[in-house]
């Protein structure tokens, strides 16, 4: 091919994208639809910019690939280990349970038996791109929806080579197909035409290659690559081990997205993984990106235009049936409505792998062209509905009311202080009190962490701090202290406002993100407030010094001394602050800073000079010798 | 068999110091004697009683070196005092944890010795000026030993300094090997 086409191409792509994403995401729609409504834009329907939507979705694909190796590098082998449960419980009933449900759907729709069964296997799985991307750009890949989702998306990722092995059972003359197992890679397979037995133990072998492979040859490599200091060489080795993995993948007739996250899990507890991660990253967000737009590009605008109401029913009954039993699963996981529901809509599309399944059986003779053509639009369609309905969800299902419809516990005890936020700071608070025989009624907000705690033998009350009436069932009427340790800085001070507004006898002690921070919790009414970062910066300091061979006690006594001139700092430029007048404050913050070194360069322990005196001074000394 | 001698020693400046850094560097050169720098292991004066508690009664022989201030010992001599001399243990009518121990005071001066004197500047001699620490050991039903005292460090030279450590290091080994230790009932 032409340089040049091949620089056009790419030109259109990168075009579309920064045109389209940023505008998406100023309008809060996420970069995915960006991208999506991008593809659309410059494919043949529209502009018709580019063609052969398959060549670079094929590249595009390996978008994906990284994707899994970089939430494979993100999840240490025990942590994956422990989810084994969630994989093949959640993931196996869904594929099943929806599997059935759009099958059955087809058979009321008139399909046959086996193309039936074949169509709800392929609608059964999800966008892995997709759901990742729209929940890691939420942040919520680490809460339950995000984790559940993520759950179900390995089970299906694993899952597709079972079904490709079935797929050639279902065809017309019954194993008709010439494919093996996973005939998916375009050209033929090592395992093509190798009796059963052999094929698994190839996989076997495949997979023991990337897992000792990554343990014995990648770490060195890296630790190599490393000391060369040369950063593209890091990066290309990085792309290696990705690329490299899905090709056996690939040659064995594996995902290879699988195959890359199981590289990256091998990985994840490697000296290296944050090198890795930001090598990555942007490769595999262009991939992605790429590929979204590949997929908008690929809708068949004239079909749905031929078709509308043929594409709309799929489309419909497909994300309602998935939705619906995605619910069901992830309440019977006791996740709460809000993050069910989530879950539902996250993985309601059909994903990039029904593309390739369904070429798949219509090869095999299973589909007939027309329906797997509508099929292949409903899919693309359906990826662009997700995006929509997570919008939707944000806008009037997560407001404060269902975010939060676990109710808040009932709380049986007195006691005279409170502690909000249970984390890192809470805890540390807590210990201490609870060590002296202070008792405290803990709030925590994230349950999860509560969960944690509580197998550590803490007692914690679930509830949000930032309502009064929970508050108030604390017992903050009639406690003498309210210790607000929650580490967002809104939520803190707000839970300091309502605290201080509905409880004024209350003492507040909080904790601030930084010194701005600081003055807007004294402001929302806390007693006091101590920066988070404050003392251990100190203790750092402290402890650098003492490298330095400095003594311990005058280390110390040097930190101490900062500390306090600090603190003062904040009384004096609290009132500068006041006056709103930015070079006024800045011009204080300076004379402080000059300030400190003459306090900190004084002596530890000095003895006045007097002169008639009984004992010791340095000038004494001079002086008996004739120098003074 | 020899005695263990605890050296508890406390200054709060100790790159400054130059006779009792001497003095501790000939300390920690003698067999039998565990050195134990009080600031050094409690900048923030928070100070592990059941620590220090536990070396007392592993040695035989306590020794607390520190200049003289303010005719005290430094604020952390002190501390250790409040919080380590607990009632009931080392005093009081079941305090008995240190009987039979020797305690003694090693002590650097500014002054000379002249000025520790009824007609001195100081008024006062260095034994009646450590007679809290004295009347302390003898509560504690410990053996008070007469002092180590170091005086005029503010003009003493480097040879003076060398032969104080010297007389130091006499004296912790005369300490180690010298006879049993007398028990005051
Ligand atoms: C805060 C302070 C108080 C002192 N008080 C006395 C004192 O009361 N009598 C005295 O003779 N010397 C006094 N000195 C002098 C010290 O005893 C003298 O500097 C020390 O013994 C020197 O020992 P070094 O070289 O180990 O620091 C004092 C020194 C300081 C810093």
């Amino acid at each position: 091919m032409a340089a040049d086409a091949l620089l056009v191409q790419s030109a259109t792509y990168l075009g579309a994208a920064v045109v389209s994403v940023p505008i998406a995401e100023r309008l809060g729609l996420g970069s995915v639809l960006g991208y999506l409504v991008a593809g659309v834009m410059v494919g043949p329907a529209v502009l018709g910019l580019v063609s052969g939507a398959e060549d670079v979705m094929h590249v595009a694909e390996f978008g994906v690939v990284m994707m899994l190796f970089l939430v494979g590098l993100e999840l240490q082998p025990s942590k994956l280990w422990a989810m084994r449960g969630a994989v093949f419980g959640l993931g196996g009933a869904q594929v099943v349970a929806t599997a059935a449900a759009v099958a059955l759907a087809a058979v009321a729709a008139g399909l046959g038996l086996a193309p039936a069964f074949a169509v709800g296997l392929i609608l059964a799985m999800s966008s892995t791109a997709m759901v990742l991307q729209a929940l890691a750009e939420k942040g919520l890949l680490k809460s339950p929806a995000g984790e559940t989702s993520f759950a179900v998306l390995l089970f299906q990722d694993i899952a597709v080579i079972p079904i490709l092995a079935v797929m050639p059972l279902l065809a017309p003359g019954g194993g008709g197909g010439d494919h093996g197992a996973g005939a998916h890679a375009d050209g033929g397979t090592l395992v093509d035409g190798l009796p059963g037995w052999a094929a698994a133990l190839l996989v076997l072998a495949a997979v023991g290659v990337i897992v000792l492979g990554g343990r014995l040859v990648m770490r060195p490599l890296f630790m190599a690559m490393a000391r060369l200091r040369m950063r593209e060489i890091f990066t290309a080795t990085a792309l290696l081990l990705v690329a490299g993995t899905a090709l056996i993948m690939e040659s064995v007739g594996l995902s290879p997205a699988l195959g890359a996250f199981l590289a990256g899990v091998v990985l994840a507890d490697s000296e290296f993984r944050h090198e890795i991660e930001t090598d990555i990253a942007p490769f595999k967000g262009l991939l992605l990106g790429l590929f979204f737009i590949a997929v908008g590009a690929g809708i068949q605008i004239d079909l749905i235009l031929a078709r509308p109401l043929a594409v709309a029913a799929i489309v419909l009954a497909v994300v309602a049936i998935k939705a619906a039993v995605l619910y069901a699963i992830a309440r019977s996981a006791r996740l709460n409505r809000s993050d069910a529901l989530l879950t539902a809509i996250a993985l309601s599309q059909i994903g990039e792998f029904a593309f390739v399944l369904i070429g798949f059986a219509s090869q095999n003779r299973i589909l007939a062209g027309d329906l797997a053509a509508l099929l292949t639009a409903s899919v693309a369609l359906s990826m662009l509905t997700t995006p929509i309905l997570l919008i939707l969800f944000e806008r009037f299902a997560s407001g404060a009311e269902t975010a939060d419809d676990r109710p808040a516990d009932a709380i049986d005890e007195r006691n005279r202080v409170i502690i909000a936020g249970f984390g890192r700071v809470g805890q540390i608070v807590g210990r201490l009190l609870i060590g002296r025989g202070v008792p405290v009624t803990v709030l925590e907000h994230d349950a999860e962490q509560l969960e944690a705690l509580r197998r550590f033998g803490f007692k914690l009350y679930y509830g949000d701090a930032r309502r009064h009436d929970l508050l108030e069932a604390a017992g903050a009427a009639e406690a003498a202290l309210l210790v607000v340790a929650t580490d967002d800085k809104e939520t803190t001070t707000e839970i300091v406002e309502t605290a201080r507004r509905n409880f004024p006898g209350l003492k507040i002690v909080a904790r601030a993100y930084d010194r701005p921070h600081a003055y807007e919790v004294e402001e929302a009414g806390a007693d006091r407030v101590v920066r988070e970062t404050f003392e251990g910066g100190i203790e750092m300091a402290t402890e650098s010094l003492r490298v330095l061979g400095v003594p311990a006690f005058e280390a110390n006594r040097l930190g101490r001394i900062f500390r306090r001139h600090d603190i003062e700092t904040m009384d004096v430029l609290r009132v500068v602050r006041k006056t709103g007048d930015r070079d006024a404050y800045g011009l204080a913050f300076r004379q402080r800073r000059e300030m400190l070194s003459s306090v900190l360069t004084r002596d530890v322990q000095t003895v006045p000079g007097t002169d008639d005196s009984g004992w010791d001074a340095e000038t004494l000394r001079r002086e008996s010798r004739g120098e003074g | 068999m020899p005695h263990k001698i605890l050296l508890l020693f406390a200054h709060p400046s100790i790159r400054r110091s130059r006779v009792n850094r001497a003095l501790l560097d000939a300390a920690s050169a003698v067999a039998g004697v565990t050195v134990h720098d009080l600031y050094e292991t409690y900048p923030d004066f928070a100070i592990d009683v059941d620590r220090e508690q536990r070396l007392l009664l592993d040695h035989d022989a306590i020794v607390c070196q520190h200049p003289l201030f303010w005719y005290s010992a430094p604020a952390i001599v002190r501390e250790w005092q409040d919080l380590v001399l607990e009632h009931g243990w080392a005093y009081g009518r079941h305090g008995r944890a240190l009987e039979g121990k020797t305690w003694m005071q090693a002590v650097s001066t500014g002054g000379r010795e002249g000025a520790y004197r009824e007609d001195g500047l100081n008024r006062y001699s260095i034994d009646e000026l450590l007679r809290p620490f004295e009347a302390t050991a003898h509560l504690c039903h410990m053996v008070w030993q007469r002092p180590f005292v170091v005086h005029a460090t503010h003009v003493a030279e480097a040879a003076e300094i060398d032969a104080a450590a010297d007389a130091f290091r006499a004296r912790l080994v005369a300490l180690r090997d010298g006879s049993p230790v007398r028990v005051v009932v």
